[in-house]
């Protein structure tokens, strides 16, 4: 990620390359997703670290000091507010 | 407390007096089979919960002279009805209101894992936890404090490591203990935001004249407010119209109260945790951090996938054909001689049936258990290791195409082999829509019995084109799988997109007695329902073709082939004989070429039959004939355990009838168009 670009609207777990970190600002979707998402630790502020993300496909996601395997849309669903510096090179 | 006085007036008929009932509870992960089966090793039950697919293992366990009902709950996140398994874990504690329960934690996920204990608080059971894996958080760098854990919970907190059987008896104990009086107990019981309270309050008056019979009040209006389906539904029930309209109102404004309230636990649980637990320094990569580096990437992962499938397939039937033959002539042959000479006297019906039908039906059994027991062996290990979550996430990229999931590719590919453990393994997978899915699909790869009829007759059948052939049918196979596949998702599951959330486990070293009482319940459920439904099916298969007593020939089975023979003259088949052969593929699939050696040659072996047969057939009809033999309607043993594992006769037809008419279809299809060109 080059940072360097400001973007307007949040971007969602899925836009955030391996190493990237995020704080979890809402989730989008159906309540039933929502609620399981939340339940395994997806809320509001929760610290969340992308472990792998290879642009398709399914991804994995630390949260709560769990990993967690996603599919692209599930992550698609989470929207999170990024800590541009902390993105590893 | 008042709700245990109401559990002990009210017994119910399954407790039986004194003796203590005591539910574990944990969310996936936290090795509470291996703290189940430590306390209660064989002393266990496994069968299914009323009515439901998901398994059920209860156990006695003693302590002190003291019997212990051990009931051990599903693995669930939360008691959100989200799944069928968070729902009968639900209903199991409200209604039948254990004496206690065990909440079992990890201390390597310790804050994700109190989220279910957070919840389980809040029904008001008695409850101890046991806080497992400080081996396994330990080698990640996490250290995790007991007594400041038990101060902050008010809840008694015992450190164990099941894996080596330290700690569990001080659980159990201390459980005890705690069912037997529960007076003082008094836990701090997660709250819910201060600007819900208001909200939480009002619904408390409206819905507290109309409480069910076993709920709590309270925990009723925080479910509602959380948007619990079930719970929905059962107070538009309980409630008088105008009552459930101003609820209905409440909800509506709050509709986002769900996600709160799960951050506010969340809350809670860090306020909890902060003191008792030593993160790992920031940056510190991990042993499965390490491991995941190749068990994870999306290339080497699939390599390692395929190369460790291969070699649990590898052993599986390497180790189990020696047995295989070693029980057939050690115990098969000598009992069906010892039967012979036993009923020398009897009238010729009764040896038949006993040699032939029962020995037959026993032989069907007995030579699948050496498969499924190095089967699940292997299959125990993977899971407990903490593996099978990788391979699937590795996998789910290409399973996802047919509305599968990840887990899907284990059984699937192990069904080469052979589709019972194909289907027995897809238990692995704990969405029930995907399992449905697999057991479905599972019987549409060519098992190794197939695979050798076809390897027998091709070459007689196509000559030089016979590997090119045999290749073709398998990939046709294949095929028919992802077509399936992708239609049975589209049209009866509707397209329902089956998301994908799956927690990775960190790696242990997996635990000897877990994998052993796995294997041995496993291969017990299959004798029990499946063998004596396998028996059964052998010997009325061995009568329909004896029966009326003239021989093959002139049996009733033969006869239905004669009458099915116009069928068969669409494919090319117009003799009765071919589909007699096809029609006891249903007992064992490699009976297709012992058939057809008993009505082609009289009995007098298989030498040259394939060549004899394919005299018999226009090339058209033999593609038509091998292609019907790949994808025929499953046999015997697999229809069985289709049975159940899916614990319902409709879809086993449905799958039945599934594979007959896709086999008929592509058959007459082949032999239709392959007679013009």
């Amino acid at each position: 990620m080059s940072g360097a670009n400001v973007v307007e609207e949040l971007p969602s777990l899925s836009g955030l390359p391996t190493g990237g970190q995020g704080f979890v600002h809402t989730l989008r979707g159906g309540h039933g997703f929502c609620s399981r998402m939340a339940n395994l630790g997806f809320t509001t502020g929760a610290a969340v670290t992308v472990v792998q993300n290879i642009g398709r496909g399914p991804m994995l996601v630390s949260v709560r000091g769990t990993l967690v395997a996603l599919g692209r849309a599930e992550a698609a669903k989470v929207v999170v507010k990024t800590i541009l510096d902390k993105v590893k090179g | 407390m008042s709700h245990c006085d109401i559990a002990a007036n009210e017994a119910d008929d399954v407790r039986l007096p004194g003796q203590l009932t005591i539910a574990l509870a944990g969310q996936p992960n936290v090795g509470k089979s291996t703290v189940f089966n430590m306390l209660t090793g064989l002393n266990q039950h496994v069968g299914n919960w009323p009515g439901k697919t998901v398994e059920q293992k209860t156990g006695i366990c003693r302590h002190n002279g003291i019997s212990v009902n051990l009931v051990d709950l599903p693995g669930i996140y939360s008691l959100t009805a989200n799944s069928e398994e968070e729902r009968i874990a639900r209903d199991y504690l409200i209604r039948e209101q254990p004496d206690a329960v065990i909440a079992l934690v990890s201390a390597a996920s310790l804050e994700r894992n109190l989220y279910l204990v957070a919840e389980l608080l809040s029904l008001q059971l008695p409850l101890v936890l046991g806080l497992n894996m400080s081996d396994v958080a330990e080698q990640h760098g996490i250290r995790v404090e007991p007594h400041v854990l038990s101060a902050a919970l008010g809840v008694k907190v015992i450190p164990l490591v099941a894996s080596r059987n330290q700690g569990v008896k001080e659980l159990i104990a201390e459980a005890v203990q705690l069912a037997r009086d529960p007076s003082d107990w008094y836990p701090n019981r997660p709250a819910i935001r201060p600007e819900h309270g208001p909200i939480l309050a009002t619904m408390r008056d409206l819905v507290t004249d109309y409480t069910p019979d076993h709920y709590d009040t309270d925990w009723i209006a925080l479910k509602l407010l959380e948007g619990d389906n079930e719970i929905t539904n059962l107070m538009r029930e309980a409630l008088p119209e105008e009552t459930w309209e101003r609820v209905h109102a409440l909800l509506l404004e709050h509709e986002d109260a769900y996600l709160d309230i799960a951050g506010g636990r969340y809350e809670w649980i860090g306020r909890m945790v902060r003191a008792a637990v030593t993160q790992p320094r920031v940056g510190a990569i991990s042993l499965t951090g390490r491991l995941d580096k190749v068990a994870t990437h999306p290339l080497g992962g699939l390599v390692f996938l395929l190369g460790i499938f291969g070699l649990v397939f590898w052993l599986t039937y390497t180790l189990a054909t020696p047995v295989i033959d070693w029980l057939g002539v050690n115990i098969l042959a000598p009992l069906g001689e010892w039967l012979a000479s036993a009923l020398a006297n009897a009238p010729a019906w009764l040896s038949g049936l006993a040699v032939n039908g029962l020995i037959g039906g026993v032989g069907t059994v007995l030579s699948f258990l050496p498969i499924l027991v190095i089967f699940f062996a292997a299959l125990g290990i993977l899971e407990d290791v903490g593996y099978l979550a990788r391979g699937a996430y590795v996998m789910d990229r290409f399973m996802h195409l047919m509305g599968l999931h990840g887990r899907s590719f284990l059984p699937l590919f192990l069904g080469f082999g052979c589709n019972v453990p194909a289907i027995l393994g897809s238990r692995i997978i704990e969405e029930r829509r995907a399992r449905l899915l697999t057991i479905l699909l599972a019987p549409l790869v060519p098992c190794a019995a197939r695979l050798a009829v076809i390897t027998f007759l091709a070459p007689a059948f196509f000559g030089e084109a016979a590997v090119l052939v045999m290749w073709g049918l398998v990939g046709l196979n294949l095929l028919a799988l992802a077509v399936f596949g992708v239609l049975v998702n589209r049209v009866v599951f509707r397209g329902a997109h089956t998301a994908f959330i799956m927690e990775l486990p960190l790696y242990h070293v997996p635990n000897a007695r877990t994998i052993g009482l796995y294997m041995w319940n496993n291969t017990k459920g299959f004798i029990e329902k499946a063998g004596t439904l396998i028996l059964l099916a052998s010997i009325a298969v061995w009568a329909l073709s004896t029966l009326p007593g003239r021989g093959v020939d002139e049996s009733w089975l033969a006869a239905l082939g004669r009458g099915l023979a116009p069928v068969g003259r669409l494919m090319g088949m117009g003799d009765w004989r071919i589909i007699v052969a096809l029609l006891t593929s249903f007992v064992a699939k490699e009976n297709t070429i012992a058939t057809l050696g008993i009505l082609y040659s009289n009995g007098q072996g298989t030498v040259d039959l394939a060549r004899q047969v394919a005299v018999i057939l226009e090339p058209a009809a033999r593609l038509a004939f091998l292609i019907v033999q790949m994808m025929f309607i499953p046999c015997l043993a697999t229809v069985a355990v289709i049975r159940q594992e899916t614990v319902s006769w409709r879809w086993t037809f449905a799958n039945i009838l599934m594979m007959l008419g896709l086999s008929m279809g592509v058959g007459i299809a082949v032999y239709q168009i392959g007679r013009l060109l």
